[in-house]
């Protein structure tokens, strides 16, 4: 007994001594703080434990009655299994992996540069309409693709877009919510900056290239994430009719769509997709951070 | 009279040459930009706004209807309404809760030390980027019992046998939340991270003197207004993405779905849109969806200004 008492002495020193450091702060609050925070964090990292154990599963564990969530017995089965069906495929992996590469990074340097490009001015001029394309640019983040999906297909169409990168390519470019970032971020540069190259007789795309784009890293850095994340995903569904030019994604979703037999297959596939934007994440997380810190609609 | 007219003339086209010269360079950055966005998200709006009173099959050219799609859609059509009370429902729980576990979630992150802190916001940000991982929810919630729901509520006795979790209207939207909450952790999450770490620490310091007592007065003086900006953002977010679930409920439950348990606005525009072709009818759709989304982000927009203000 007297163990756990001065165990809880112990606890509740340690605790006065840093609440000079952390005011306003209560041992229960935050403990029950805590609790809940962990009890979220295992429902949200739960169903990916299942997904990352699934994929070492052997067949007869993925089907084993009571289900478990860990595995018992790893295997690289159900990853051999997924090359042995790639290398069957009509049109070779590589050729879907190239197409994903090409996408994500033409889609990607295109939003950086061309979101940049129109933040810049935006974020540090004002001229004529610079309010007007600034405000419209917050309204269109107030609803989504989806409910331009129709008319813009027509117009895809008519422009001879459609079944080519471009119906990918071009409205993800035209995207807003990468220039808002950008914007936002770009409003934070000092103007002094701006001035002084002025006086040194810098022209606004001097200034721009020589002074914005290196300043703004951790910003296009953020663009190419979400930009990535969107792109890494689609599977051309609806503009992308030739197999030859799909992405993985869609080679891989085929994969899993395959039925019962592939379950195996179908858990290494999963786990793959999302380990790539997960990794691409964790290194370019205090990045990301760092731009949404500027972020924000201002009044 | 006429040489009024050009003498007003002549200023304008000054004007624009002026304009030109001194914000040329700017309007060139823009441009790009700007061809895209008018081609991909102005054109559009206003087309799907002038579809809607049309009727179109993509083949033959549209003829005017007049109203006559809206009418339709609100007197005749039983499924829309059934798809807009989900849709309603749907974005009135998870729009507010999805905001609200952002802001929490981030608010206790904060608390922690860089290295955790790093973690945590993995753990809760992962789900929203892992492409189509939400499918192993069709796996949890499998209608036979090796679906790990219905296999865990068997052995602790609540059930006797298998829940079908798809087939009964009941269950489908409960899990449509579920997941769609999980899903939630997005950019408004990032966001609010990021405008907790910027909050000004002397801030903090001067409120304790001038009498705050706990967390909740902190979180409501200082912290709340300190980050404004990002909570307006991460709302537009959250409303947007509240309103537009359709693969989701695709995916899971089933296109239709049982009972239409799972329809909404969207799937329903899909339905309209892209498998039956009826062009007229479903830009209506969208027309609708798309004031609902903007006049909900406009009204909300307004009410967080005034928070701890």
């Amino acid at each position: 007994m007297r163990n756990v008492s001065s165990i809880v002495a112990t606890i509740k020193k340690a605790y006065v001594s840093r609440k000079f450091k952390r005011r306003n702060r209560s041992i229960m609050g935050d403990m029950s703080l805590t609790i809940l925070l962990g009890l979220f964090g295992l429902f949200s990292v739960w169903p990916l434990i299942f997904i990352i154990n699934n994929a070492f599963k052997p067949l007869n564990e993925i089907f084993i009655f009571p289900p478990r969530l860990f595995v018992m017995s790893p295997t690289l089965t159900n990853f051999q299994d997924l090359f042995i069906v790639i290398g069957n495929s009509w049109v070779p992996i590589t050729r879907y992996i190239f197409n994903t590469f090409f996408i994500t990074a033409v889609g990607t340097l295109g939003s950086v540069i061309i979101g940049s490009m129109a933040a810049f001015p935006l974020a540090k001029y004002v001229f004529p309409g610079s309010k007007t394309m600034s405000k419209l640019i917050v309204y269109s983040l107030m609803f989504n693709g989806t409910v331009t999906a129709l008319p813009n297909y027509i117009i895809m169409s008519k422009l001879h877009m459609i079944d080519t990168y471009w119906a990918l390519l071009l409205p993800s470019i035209g995207g807003t919510l990468g220039l808002f970032l950008m914007m936002n971020f770009m409003v934070q540069v000092p103007d002094a900056l701006i001035e002084a190259a002025k006086i040194d007789g810098a022209k606004e795309l001097t200034i721009f290239w020589r002074i914005m784009m290196p300043l703004s890293r951790s910003a296009w850095i953020t663009l190419i994430i979400l930009s990535f994340q969107s792109l890494w995903g689609t599977t051309g569904g609806g503009v992308i009719f030739t197999e030859k030019l799909k992405p993985v994604s869609y080679a891989l979703s085929q994969i899993v769509n395959a039925g019962i037999a592939r379950t195996g297959v179908a858990s290494a596939v999963t786990l793959i997709m999302l380990v790539v934007p997960v990794v691409v994440f964790v290194i370019s997380q205090s990045n990301v951070i760092s731009t949404m810190a500027t972020t924000g609609i201002k009044e | 009279m006429l040489t009024n007219q050009t003498i007003t003339r002549r200023k304008n086209n000054r004007s624009f040459s002026k304009i030109w010269k001194e914000h040329g360079a700017k309007y060139l950055l823009i441009m790009p930009f700007a061809i895209l966005f008018i081609v991909f998200t102005v054109i559009p709006v206003m087309a799907s706004m002038v579809i809607s009173f049309t009727s179109f099959n993509m083949l033959e050219a549209p003829s005017f209807v007049g109203f006559r799609n809206y009418i339709n859609l609100i007197v005749n059509d039983d499924i829309f309404l059934i798809a807009v009370k989900n849709t309603l429902f749907f974005a009135l729980i998870t729009g507010p809760i999805s905001y609200l576990m952002c802001f929490v979630f981030s608010w206790l992150i904060n608390e922690l030390t860089p290295k955790v802190r790093a973690i945590m916001t993995l753990v809760f940000y992962a789900p929203s980027i892992s492409g189509n991982a939400y499918l192993i929810w069709k796996l949890i919630f499998s209608s036979d019992m090796y679906g790990y729901a219905n296999s865990w509520l068997l052995r602790l006795g609540f059930i006797t046998e298998p829940i079908l979790f798809f087939d009964n209207k009941d269950y489908v939207f409960p899990i449509l939340i579920l997941v769609q909450l999980w899903l939630s952790l997005g950019v408004s999450f990032l966001a609010f991270i990021a405008g907790l770490q910027n909050v000004d620490k002397t801030l903090y310091e001067a409120g304790s003197i001038d009498g705050i007592k706990n967390r909740w007065q902190e979180l409501w003086y200082i912290t709340l207004p300190s980050m404004r900006p990002q909570l307006l953002f991460g709302a537009v977010m959250q409303i947007t993405a509240s309103f537009s679930v359709s693969q989701l409920s695709i995916e899971l439950a089933g296109f239709p779905s049982v009972e239409y348990s799972g329809h909404t606005i969207l799937t329903h525009l899909h339905d309209y849109g892209f498998i039956r072709y009826e062009m007229g009818y479903a830009s209506a759709i969208a027309t609708i969806l798309f004031f609902t989304m903007l006049f909900t982000n406009i009204i909300v927009q307004k009410a967080l200004r005034r928070v701890g203000a």
